[in-house]
């Protein structure tokens, strides 16, 4: 449904996006992950209609962005991180007045205007002057207007920044909603906030895509690598550890309460063999976990350059 | 359909806030009061020397009013980040511009419409020609609609209001002075510069009740020129 191919885009002489390439089908939150530069902006600009790409091409329902960028701005919805609402309008009319602006009929946004304004969880405050709202209230009007015009594709940068806990968790609910017949694109630099609301995650790395699947892939080997903690002398664990089939590297580091403390990388996600191995050689095992965040490991390594990608 | 969309927004951000009463009544008070200081208590004067100083009057109102009526249009978008509406919806450039122009304008006739009284007060102890009166507020008409299309045009170029403000009543006094400059300096730009004098040439006729289209076409002109401009600005800030 959206394609994006070898999308390029230069800044006088900077790249600030190479050959990314990815391509979507409805009904999915996609998380747009990288480091502050990485190119994500530009990469939700070039989608949002706001900016030409240099080179490729990106295609939403077969219609070419490039060629009728007039014709895909009223099937794309965009939510910058900072919402621009009118605030001297109240959120009915805001509302109203986008989906004119988008090419709908008056009768085309009063028809749709309940139904977004509830799925924007704006119930009660329909009639409210928006410059009165809360930061957390006008983000919500700021996806209503996205998604008045029932766009194919919808952009939200940042959603989350700048709302409390109580508005992140509500937000997570909109978003996943908003998916329903569509694609959501979200972009965010909290890692938590992708792993509960995306399908697929893209990592962008100095204009280029250094990876992308289902979170489970990103961070499958993660899962490999895990910290144990047992009773135990340090020469002696690194020794055993060397020698088992399933562990393929190993660093030890003696604690002062007598235990020691190891990093261990597995060939394969072999967790319960090891625990099982470990009382059975006699260590008594204090301690396995594993050994980070996984999704921020993965998130660090590729956006650092100092992983593969999955 | 998105020029009157983009019109009807802007209408009601001028009439639901303070600023556009405020100026609108400020415009109004210092007509009335200039009015009845040069016109009507004046002592005994010919009517339509009265009629002819009110238009005078009401010519430099107008020009003020248009400036400080526009110089938020375009900058005001940029400042609160919601020019990113604009860009992404399905509008061209000349289709916002034109619907701030109309705005701007709606206010403007607003104004003007509520002055009518004072012409028709010059009728209780004397007369004068409609079409003088017609004749009048058409050039008025057209010195705001040139005028608001240099605040769009100042306005597209900043992010802030006041240094769109400055420089429309820079451009508008400049052109004003032309007539002045216009005896300074040799041909051809003598004629040049006496072509461009924004009131000397072009407004004193209306003022006089006189209809010359080559006045309408002056201002027509500056209408097209300045609205072109604030086009032209805005597609370089926006991709196609």
């Amino acid at each position: 449904m959206i394609e994006v191919r070898n999308l390029t885009r230069y800044y006088g002489e900077f790249a600030a996006l190479t050959d990314v390439s990815f391509k979507v089908t409805e009904g999915q939150v996609i998380g747009l992950l990288g480091r502050n530069g990485a190119g994500k902006s530009t990469t939700l600009k070039i989608l949002a209609g706001l900016i030409p790409p240099s080179s490729g091409t990106v295609t939403v329902d077969g219609i070419d962005m490039v060629a009728e960028p007039h014709r895909l701005r009223s099937r794309i919805g965009y939510l910058p991180e900072d919402p621009p609402v009118y605030e001297d309008m109240t959120v009915t009319s805001f509302v109203r007045h986008i989906g004119r602006m988008k090419g709908m009929s008056a009768s085309e946004v009063d028809a749709r205007l309940p139904e977004v304004l509830a799925t924007a969880a704006l119930g009660g405050r329909e009639n409210q002057v928006i410059g009165t709202l809360s930061h957390g209230y006008r983000k919500r009007v700021g996806i209503a207007q996205a998604v008045i015009a029932n766009p194919r594709l919808v952009i939200l940068d940042e959603p989350t920044s700048g709302l409390d806990p109580v508005q992140i968790r509500d937000m997570r609910k909109v978003i996943r909603d908003l998916a329903k017949g569509r694609v959501v694109m979200v972009s965010s630099h909290i890692l938590r906030e992708v792993e509960h609301t995306c399908d697929w995650l893209l990592v962008l790395r100095d204009g280029k895509l250094v990876a992308q699947g289902t979170e489970e892939a990103l961070t499958a080997d993660q899962n490999r690598k895990m910290q144990i903690v047992v009773r135990g002398d340090a020469n002696t664990l690194v020794e055993w550890l060397t020698q088992h089939p399933a562990v393929e590297d190993a660093v030890t580091r003696p604690m002062s309460d007598g235990t020691t403390s190891a990093v261990v990388t597995l060939r394969a996600d072999a967790r319960e063999q090891l625990a099982a191995d470990l009382i059975a050689a006699g260590f008594g095992l204090r301690e396995l976990r594993g050994a980070g965040d996984a999704l921020e490991e993965v998130f660090l390594g590729l956006a650092s350059g100092k992983a593969g990608a999955a | 359909m998105y020029t009157f969309t983009v019109a009807r927004r802007d209408l009601g951000a001028y009439l639901h806030g303070y600023a556009g009463y405020v100026i609108l009544s400020a415009a109004l008070f210092i007509t009335g009061l200039l009015f009845q200081v040069r016109g009507l208590g004046a002592g005994a004067q010919y009517s339509h020397d009265i009629l002819e100083t009110f238009f005078e009057n009401c010519g430099g109102l107008v020009m003020i009013t248009s400036i400080l009526l526009t110089m938020r249009s375009l900058a005001e978008e940029r400042q609160m980040g919601t020019d990113v509406l604009l860009f992404t919806s399905p509008a061209s450039d000349l289709q916002v511009v034109l619907g701030k122009y109309l705005a701007a304008l709606g206010v403007l006739t607003i104004m003007l419409a509520l002055t009518v009284y004072m012409p028709a007060l010059i009728f209780v102890n004397g007369k004068v020609s409609p079409a003088h009166i017609a004749t009048g507020y058409l050039g008025l008409f057209a010195l705001g609609s040139a005028t608001i299309a240099i605040g769009i045009a100042s306005s597209s170029l900043f992010k802030s209001q006041l240094p769109a403000g400055i420089l429309a009543a820079v451009v508008v006094v400049t052109m004003l002075l032309g007539w002045m400059l216009s005896d300074k300096t040799d041909a051809p730009f003598t004629d040049v510069l006496a072509y461009v004098a924004y009131w000397d040439k072009h407004f004193t006729t209306f003022q006089e009740g006189r209809l010359h289209v080559r006045d309408l076409v002056y201002y027509g002109s500056i209408t097209f020129i300045g609205l072109l401009f604030a086009t032209k600005v805005q597609e370089g800030r926006r991709w196609a």
